[in-house]
């Protein structure tokens, strides 16, 4: 029984982090219709700008709560800037030009972002300081889950609380859900739809760098291509719910990062990535709409 | 007096097709103007390019809603168009669909609110008195125009002529000077078509805004408009009060054909 626990705590914090970059992937796509590939990437330069940010301040000897609140809050604010930047140089420019132009453009901007990492920093693992300090009320239940995991489960959480509310009530919430149904007429009441795409991108960016923070100080090393597999199974996450869909990607991530975790646990953890690919797959065939999202009657 | 809107010598081409070539038009202040022609005569290209939508190939547009200072249209996108003081509705309904009714008449004020990004994530307390404010307007607004028993419905589920109606109420949001409606009237039937002519006047009167509209539905266009322009492939054939339409044999030929001797 524990051991279930244990697993299911795992794929919590899993589903967790998933859902912190599928949110990105959800939104950008809701808005205009891109997989954005390099979203990835920007989870991995968040978690690259905290280790520099936190190797600078640890060396001045500062104490890890504020170390790590002061990392978080710079990755954050320069993933937003790579978030916006990559929108300006790669997709703006093709707003007008078929879907598929803009896909490759992400492709390459992954790739791009990936090896300027590689070069500019290293192809080895780094390890990276362990910010989340342990608390001393978990250490009764500390076997069974640890006091980083449930530092990510409470930030998505308020992540997740966060944006429902932007996106629900605010006017750029309300400017964003127009832009994504119909960006032409958004354009005709009065909405600058190129801020308003701007302002997804940065939020998108800001959560997943807030996820490569807290991956990178949980699991305690990192790399040039932690991106590319975290973006990858993001994305499976995000179809899987639904994409274009938030309580979908949420829902999409639990429920990817749960069946890893038993599958995994249960079964083999050779063949963990295979697992969730093969979702993908079947997710595509027998409900390529996802869990929560709508099948679109194309208009006549 | 000036006119608030006046189009000089638009020309729109598509490849090596003209689909408007030059057309003149002006509208003053407090008039109801209409824009009438057969199906594919260019009426909502022209529509389009004073937008923003489309960049006239040729020609001027100008609007000066004071009457004394001129603006031009030209190269502005559509959110700066509506900025300035146009709004339209479209030919094909073209809500929000998921949004309320609430909602999307709001989506209309936003161009005239002040807050920024931070105001809407800090909720600061000028950004909610502002919101608050927005929301009573937009309520005074629905209730004006006859919707206020929709208000927390989805735009999607409300009855054809209702979306209509909110179509106009979300232009209407957008404090414009002048609004531009592409056939109103598609589609409604004999009562409805009643209560848009009323509310057309009452938007012309009452709130002091201009109107020019595209219409097929003659009884309605002859009973509304002050002056009637008459398009054809592309070019203006017509234009005067509807008694002058009405016997204009260029406008006779263009919507029945020419009468051949037998």
């Amino acid at each position: 029984m524990e051991y279930f626990i244990e697993l299911f705590l795992g794929g919590l914090t899993r589903g967790s982090i998933y859902a912190l970059i599928a949110l990105g992937y959800t939104m950008v796509y809701g808005i205009i219709q891109l997989i954005n590939f390099a979203h990835g990437e920007i989870y991995m330069i968040g978690a690259f700008t905290a280790l520099i940010v936190a190797g600078i301040l640890s060396m001045l000897g500062w104490n890890p709560v504020a170390i790590l609140i002061i990392a978080s809050v710079i990755a954050v604010v320069y993933s937003a800037s790579y978030g916006w930047t990559i929108e300006k140089l790669a997709y703006k420019p093709l707003r007008q030009a078929p879907r598929l132009s803009a896909l490759i453009s992400a492709i390459g901007m992954s790739m791009f972002l990936q090896y300027y990492v590689l070069l500019a920093q290293t192809s080895n693992f780094l390890p990276f300081p362990s910010l989340i300090p342990d608390f001393k009320f978990m250490e009764p239940i500390e076997h069974i889950v640890r006091s980083s995991e449930i530092v990510i489960y409470i930030t998505t959480a308020i992540v997740m609380v966060f944006l429902t509310f932007l996106i629900k009530f605010t006017r750029i919430g309300k400017a964003m859900r127009a832009t994504a149904q119909d960006r032409d007429m958004a354009m005709l009441v009065g909405i600058d739809v190129n801020k308003v795409i701007s302002f997804t991108f940065i939020i998108g960016s800001a959560t997943a760098a807030i996820g490569g923070v807290l991956v990178a100080s949980h699991t305690g090393q990192i790399n040039y291509y932690i991106g590319f597999i975290a973006g990858i199974k993001a994305f499976v996450a995000a179809v899987l719910g639904g994409i274009g869909s938030m309580p979908g990607a949420v829902l999409g991530s639990l429920v990817l990062g749960m069946s890893e975790s038993f599958f995994t646990g249960y079964i083999s953890s050779d063949y963990e990535d295979v697992f969730a690919f093969l979702f993908l797959v079947f997710t595509l065939i027998f409900r390529p709409s996802g869990i929560l999202g709508r099948s679109d009657t194309d208009k006549v | 007096m000036e006119p608030i809107l006046e189009v000089k010598e638009l020309t729109k081409d598509f490849g090596g097709l003209r689909a408007l070539d030059r057309i003149d038009l002006k509208v003053h202040r407090g008039q109801i103007v209409a824009l009438i022609g057969p199906n594919g005569a260019g009426k909502t290209t022209f529509f389009n390019c004073i937008t923003g939508i489309y960049q006239p190939t040729k020609g001027e547009m100008l609007i000066s809603p004071g009457g004394k200072e001129k603006k031009s249209l030209n190269g502005l996108k559509p959110n700066h168009v509506t900025k300035s003081g146009l709004a339209r509705t479209f030919q094909n309904i073209r809500l929000f669909q998921n949004m309320t009714v609430l909602e999307n008449v709001m989506i209309g004020r936003h161009c005239r609110m002040h807050a920024g990004i931070p105001g809407a994530v800090f909720r600061n307390p000028a950004t909610m008195r502002e919101e608050k404010q927005v929301v009573e307007d937009s309520y005074r607004l629905l209730e004006k125009i006859g919707l206020e028993q929709y208000v927390n419905e989805y735009a999607k589920n409300l009855p054809y002529g209702a979306q209509r109606r909110l179509e106009i109420a979300r232009a209407m949001a957008t404090e414009p000077f002048m609004l531009l409606l592409d056939e109103p009237a598609a589609g409604m039937n004999v009562k409805e078509t009643k209560e848009l002519d009323d509310l057309i006047v009452q938007i012309c009167h009452q709130e002091k805004i201009s109107i020019l509209l595209i219409e097929h539905d003659m009884k309605l266009v002859m009973s509304l408009s002050d002056l009637i322009y008459v398009v054809d492939y592309g070019k203006k054939i017509a234009e005067g009060t509807p008694e002058e339409i009405k016997n204009n044999p260029d406008v006779i030929k263009a919507y029945l054909g020419e009468e051949v001797d037998a």
